[in-house]
């Protein structure tokens, strides 16, 4: 008798769990009333706390974009650090909703993983730091050098290949976080740091001396960055994927935090009616509310006001638009239409 | 009616008897932990699938892809996962043993110390087990490895002669090119081990026999020096050494000892040295002070009693726990990971899980691996304890 109990109770608890993982997250995340997001333990300009211990950064934006967008709320967040090892697993495990760590976007990842990757929020390579005083000028002349890097990435087999491709041999030296990799390359443990060029710079600004080294113009792979979810659940990979391409496309309109209010009640044109949600339903096709757009642009600001926050070349980082300008100035952004 | 009831005997149920009940609970625990383990393992066969994650043990025959430094066995990134795995092993169990070697020394040396009767020497023992067995372990092989990066950098390297160099990658030694006729001085060893046995067994028996004493310690220990020099330089000395030069950036050439790896074994040594120490304090306090005196009443020589009296019977007391500590050592060297030296978890259970994404088949793996490196050693000195324990007569 208690055995039938315990096994018919052990078969519900089963078809819970199983039922868990095919059940909808945006419902999930508004019964619970925050957004659980994974981002990194710590990068400069794109997650890291402040002096007050808030996060910010644009990967960071990007979590709050979408807390927004479900409750127009930027901190209803929780906010997990990840390492390039563990994230996702904790992804897969369900204990976050969204990653939003500079994750490359990879074949594998996205296929063999269970991950559905949304869209990229800022187009990255991978280059090579070096100290000035040892007169490298190209990663061409980097045989027989160490190299610092952080496990858990592309970056160990985006290096591999490219020492591979051009006869080097180098020296791995390759160590679990991103500061224990920066430790050992200025105590002169190794001659090169490599990762995302992004996170040279923002590690650069970190280091003691920064004008002592210098970032190698070769850039070795894509890197395309973005957030990501599990694989199934469309309906909250659409919200996801519809708050990133609304930022965009808010820059692409010339809607910012500073205007939003106003074109909102006035619409400079049909597309800025439709993202802001003062003429069609958008929002409820997505499950959340009309004015979901109008709240993300008003709270965190268009990509570009974004960017400049963050990583910009007013910030510490410096950071060029570059290859994350819009398609029309010369960058590759470029969001499908509104409509 | 009632002559009935009488005639038959109360049926006793079941539940009093108590070998029935012994049975019966025991087949129930069997039962439900048969079930758990089902219940997991099916739960979690179906949430990987419904995640779309693909599962199985295909992905160790692909290309790792991924470079390692300092491997024992031959390595690059165009190796597949498993010999990554591979690597990965012979690492772990490369630090493990040199762990448990230095580890040993040195707790002996430690636990001895521990005793002494001069008060400075028996103190700084005491404090060095206090402080190293109560800070953690990762912590003191970030402190060593930090004290190894603060050395010299490479061009500034301490020169150590014979083409040896130290600096904040470890120790730079020549390494050897054997020439053809080298195999001829191995050879020479082995004979002159095997000899050197015969030797003993021989001098003993005719000590049994004759009372006639040999000195078969000295004559081994000089036919094993003698014969392999004497056979070294009758066949030309065929061996030559490739001296590490400083290229560029690096040293090419030579041998390695890498920083990680100094770091790792000292900290692993170092700390399993205190827990050792204290383990062959209590075996020789374990020891009756009756029996030494003894042994001096039967006048044996003081270094005799403690070769022949003291110590045999404190390595009852010392073994059992000093398997424990042993593997506690190769276990703790999983936490090399940390600072990149290639064992297990940095291998198979680090860069291989994240670049292949198949948690669950690599963690299983570095479980499996660590689990039967354990019951080996476990093995081994079980049979070492049978070997030295009381045989009563």
């Amino acid at each position: 008798m208690r055995l039938t109990t315990l096994l018919a109770t052990a078969a519900a608890v089963a078809t819970v769990s199983a039922g868990v993982a095919a059940a909808g997250t945006l419902d999930d995340v508004k019964a619970r009333g925050s957004l659980s997001c994974g981002v990194t333990t710590g990068l400069a300009g794109f997650a890291a706390p402040n002096d007050q211990g808030r996060w910010e950064g644009l990967d960071v934006d990007m979590c709050r974009a979408v807390a927004v967008a479900i409750f127009n709320d930027p901190d209803a967040v929780t906010f997990t650090p990840t390492t390039g090892k563990d994230r996702f697993t904790v992804l897969q495990s369900g204990e976050i909703d969204m990653l939003a760590r500079n994750t490359t976007w990879t074949f594998s990842r996205d296929v063999n993983l269970g991950f559905e990757f949304l869209g990229v929020n800022y187009y990255d390579g991978q280059g090579f730091m070096v100290r000035k005083d040892l007169g490298v000028n190209s990663a061409k002349e980097l045989d027989g050098a160490a190299v610092c890097i952080q496990t858990g990435t592309t970056t160990e087999l985006n290096l591999a290949d490219f020492f591979r491709a051009n006869n080097m041999s180098f020296e791995p030296v390759v160590v679990e976080t991103g500061d224990q990799a920066r430790q050992a390359y200025e105590a002169g443990r190794c001659d090169v740091y490599t990762t995302d060029a992004s996170g040279l710079a923002a590690q650069r600004a970190g280091m003691s001396d920064p004008s002592a080294h210098k970032i190698l113009p070769e850039i070795i792979s894509k890197e395309p960055l973005g957030p990501l979810v599990r694989h199934g659940d469309h309906q909250w990979g659409d919200v996801v994927r519809w708050t990133l391409n609304a930022m965009i496309t808010a820059e692409e309109l010339g809607v910012t935090s500073a205007n939003v209010e106003e074109q909102s009640a006035n619409p400079s044109s049909p597309e800025v009616a439709r993202l802001l949600g003062s003429e069609g339903d958008l929002g409820e096709q997505l499950g959340l509310s009309t004015d979901w757009a109008k709240n993300v642009i008003a709270r965190i600001g268009n990509y570009s006001e974004s960017f400049e926050r963050n990583i910009g070349v007013n910030t510490p980082i410096g950071l060029e638009r570059g290859l994350n300008a819009l398609w029309r100035d010369g960058g590759i952004l470029y969001t499908p239409p509104f409509r | 009616m009632a002559t009935e009831t009488l005639a038959t005997p109360r049926r006793s149920s079941l539940w009093t008897d108590q070998k029935f009940r012994s049975i019966f609970f025991q087949a129930l625990t069997i039962g439900i932990l048969g079930f758990a383990i089902a219940f997991i393992a099916h739960n979690t066969a179906t949430n990987l699938e419904n995640r779309g994650i693909a599962s199985g043990f295909g992905f160790l025959s692909n290309t790792a892809g991924y470079e390692l430094e300092n491997t024992l066995i031959p390595y690059n990134s165009t190796d597949t996962h498993f010999r990554a795995f591979l690597v990965g092993l012979t690492g772990t169990l490369f630090v493990a043993f040199f762990g448990c070697i230095v580890a040993t020394v040195f707790g002996f040396i430690l636990g001895v110390l521990r005793l002494s009767h001069n008060f400075l020497i028996n103190r700084v023992a005491y404090v060095y087990v206090e402080i190293v067995r109560n800070v953690p372990l990762l912590l003191q092989i970030f402190v060593w490895w930090a004290i190894l990066l603060a050395l010299p950098v490479v061009r500034e390297s301490f020169y150590l002669g014979s083409g040896m160099y130290f600096y904040n990658g470890g120790l730079k030694a020549p390494s050897p090119i054997f020439g053809d006729l080298f195999w001829m001085t191995p050879v020479a060893l082995f004979v002159a081990i095997g000899a050197a046995i015969g030797i003993g067994r021989w001098a003993k028996k005719r000590q049994d026999a004759t009372g006639e004493t040999f000195p078969a310690f000295w004559t081994g220990l000089g036919l094993i020096f003698a014969l392999p020099v004497m056979t070294f330089f009758a066949t030309g000395a065929p061996l030559e050494w490739e001296v590490p030069t400083l290229g560029r950036f690096r040293f090419s050439g030579g041998l390695a000892i890498t920083d990680m790896f100094l770091a790792l074994l000292i900290a692993l040594a170092a700390y399993t040295a205190a827990f050792i120490a204290e383990i062959v304090r209590a075996g020789i306090l374990a020891v009756n002070k009756g029996q030494t005196e003894a042994a001096y009443a039967l006048g044996l020589k003081p270094n005799w009693t403690l070769r022949l009296v003291v110590i045999p019977q404190a390595l009852r007391v010392i073994v059992p726990p000093l398997t424990s500590q042993y593997l506690n050592l190769t276990k703790n060297s999983s936490l090399g990971a940390f600072i990149g030296y290639p064992e297990l978890v940095a291998t198979i259970g680090g860069i291989t899980l994240n670049q292949t994404g198949q948690a669950v088949e690599c963690i299983l793996i570095t479980m499996a691996v660590y689990l039967t490196i354990s019951l080996s050693i476990s093995a081994f000195m079980n049979w070492y304890n049978r070997s030295i324990a009381l045989v009563e007569r």
